[in-house]
């Protein structure tokens, strides 16, 4: 038996706006995130600019009770409850922690490194010789499942609760592995996202690869360039997207509000062969990788409307329109719409596919494709390839009907999703 | 100015007091008001205030700092009550 997936919640917690409905104005308007960070650069880093989400003492007390927030240090935590939590409500559940255990429900939420700063707490103290100074809350908050943890106990989840990771495809494999999940019946629903902390210790070895934007130090909202002529490398970015996914059986028969369809996907891997490498894409796999999601979703290429790319900003983005076109087999005027958030939001790392997908299925539903900005000059290598006025720089407001997401990541390895606006 | 004040009344501290500074401790932690309410010398934490059991060793270091003692890891394993708890304080603290 194969169900029929569908998004029925959605959270999110970005650098350019938390909760969906402030989120949502800010990809339509084409609103930055991106500020400076004095702390950035007082630790000598040469990308002195980031997407970190401002969230009040206040907001965190209406997520983590008192004891949950006593000794509590990582960023990656916080947004993940945020946005799990949000998304979970916005499905039309709600918070009880005396609610019945829910065999039914599971919990995919990944990360890359989390709880960072909690990490950095405990290694001082240990070599201190201060280890039984720890106390409880280091474990929790430094293991890679620690949100998975957290959130799986404050919703009462009886179904697999687990954390995957796989560098910035985290989010989207994070879905991918959850629709599977419905699709094959062992879930009703799952909720899924990724999270990544705010931390100048997750982003300085990226500082260090530079392979980060130094040149917009004074101009942080024109730091995050994706496939523009000078786009110079990427901006650091931060938080946690979550999407309740759900049968389409059981978001019918509860009259849940349906966002989109999840219609397939595909994850796959180049193997750091033919061009692969742990830091580069193996540009074949990333096209079976697009390829092989359209028949698992059994749709053709014509079909897509609109693409939310990976484009992180850096020198890559020609390549991977490139690979668009040949598993496409779409170029010029022929080509789909496409779009990136990390103009708005710089890259999010871990966070990025999750935060990109909410993105996605925002533009599904509210049927308009978001602006790219920080891009009036486009890169003469993608002029090349795609017609520029599929590169929106202002909101279309048009029908959309199918968007493929795609996100790639270190250790060469590619995730594809097809979404689809719902109709029975 | 807190340390200043520990220093002059450690050694005179009652009983009675040592369980008004430990019931502010455990508070954050206690899961049953019902028990807290009625917090008593025989008061057990897991038990009858619903401590999560990883909790006590925040709870050790809580003691430690607001006492100003420490507490060795045989002392650590007997503190499952308000009456063991003030024992060990007590221990500490005179010696």
């Amino acid at each position: 038996m194969k169900n029929r997936v569908v998004i029925t919640g959605l959270g999110v917690v970005a650098p350019n706006g938390v909760g969906v409905s402030a989120f949502t104005n800010a990809i339509k308007t084409g609103s930055s995130g991106v500020a400076f960070h004095q702390h950035l650069k007082d630790k000598g880093f040469s990308c002195c600019i980031g997407g970190i989400p401002k969230i009040s003492e206040e907001k965190k007390a209406t997520y983590l009770t008192p004891l949950q927030l006593r000794g509590f240090n990582s960023t990656s935590i916080l947004y993940g409850c945020i946005a799990g939590i949000d998304a979970w409500k916005d499905a039309g559940f709600s918070i009880d922690e005396s609610s019945s255990l829910d065999y039914n429900t599971g919990l995919i939420f990944g990360t890359g490194t989390s709880g960072i700063e909690k990490l950095r707490e405990a290694i001082y103290k240990i070599d201190d010789q201060k280890v039984r100074r720890l106390g409880s809350t280091s474990v929790v908050q430094t293991m890679a499942s620690g949100i998975s943890a957290y959130l799986g106990g404050i919703l009462g989840l009886g179904n697999q609760v687990t954390t995957n990771s796989s560098a910035c495809t985290t989010g989207t494999e994070a879905l991918l592995l959850g629709f599977e999940r419905i699709k094959s019946g062992k879930a009703k629903r799952m909720l899924v996202g990724s999270s990544s902390d705010s931390s100048l210790y997750t982003w300085g070895g990226f500082d260090a690869m530079r392979v980060m934007s130094y040149k917009h130090n004074e101009t942080p909202e024109k730091g995050s360039r994706p496939m523009s002529a000078d786009a110079a490398g990427f901006v650091p970015g931060s938080g946690a997207g979550a999407l309740v996914l759900e049968s389409l059986e059981s978001a019918v028969a509860r009259k849940a509000t349906i966002y989109a369809e999840v219609l397939g996907g595909n994850v796959n891997s180049g193997g750091q062969r033919n061009g692969g490498t742990l830091t580069a894409p193996n540009s074949e796999a990333v096209q079976r990788c697009i390829t092989d999601a359209l028949l698992d979703a059994e749709i053709t290429s014509t079909e897509i409307d609109v693409i939310n790319g990976h484009l992180t900003a850096t020198s890559k983005d020609s390549l991977e329109i490139e690979n668009w076109t040949k598993a496409l087999d779409r170029k010029g005027s022929n080509f789909p719409y496409i779009n990136s958030l990390k103009s708005m939001v710089g890259h999010c790392l871990a966070a990025s596919g999750a935060i990109e997908c909410v993105a996605s299925v925002l533009q599904l539903k509210g049927q308009f494709i978001f602006p790219n900005i920080n891009c009036e000059e486009v890169h003469p290598e993608i002029v090349a390839l795609i017609d520029t006025d599929k590169i929106p720089t202002k909101i279309i407001e048009k029908n959309v009907t199918i968007l493929a997401k795609a996100s790639f990541g270190f250790g060469d390895v590619n995730a594809c999703v097809l979404f689809k606006k719902y109709s029975k | 100015m807190r340390v200043y004040s520990l220093k002059n009344t450690q050694n005179k501290m009652t009983k009675e007091e040592i369980i008004l500074k430990l019931t502010t401790l455990v508070k954050p932690y206690v899961q049953n008001e019902e028990g807290f309410k009625n917090m008593s010398e025989d008061t057990d934490f897991i038990n009858d205030l619903e401590i999560n059991s990883a909790n006590l060793v925040d709870i050790i270091l809580d003691v430690e700092d607001e006492f100003n003692i420490e507490i060795d890891n045989d002392s650590m394993e007997k503190m499952l009550s308000v009456k063991a708890t003030v024992v060990v304080i007590q221990e500490k603290m005179n010696a």
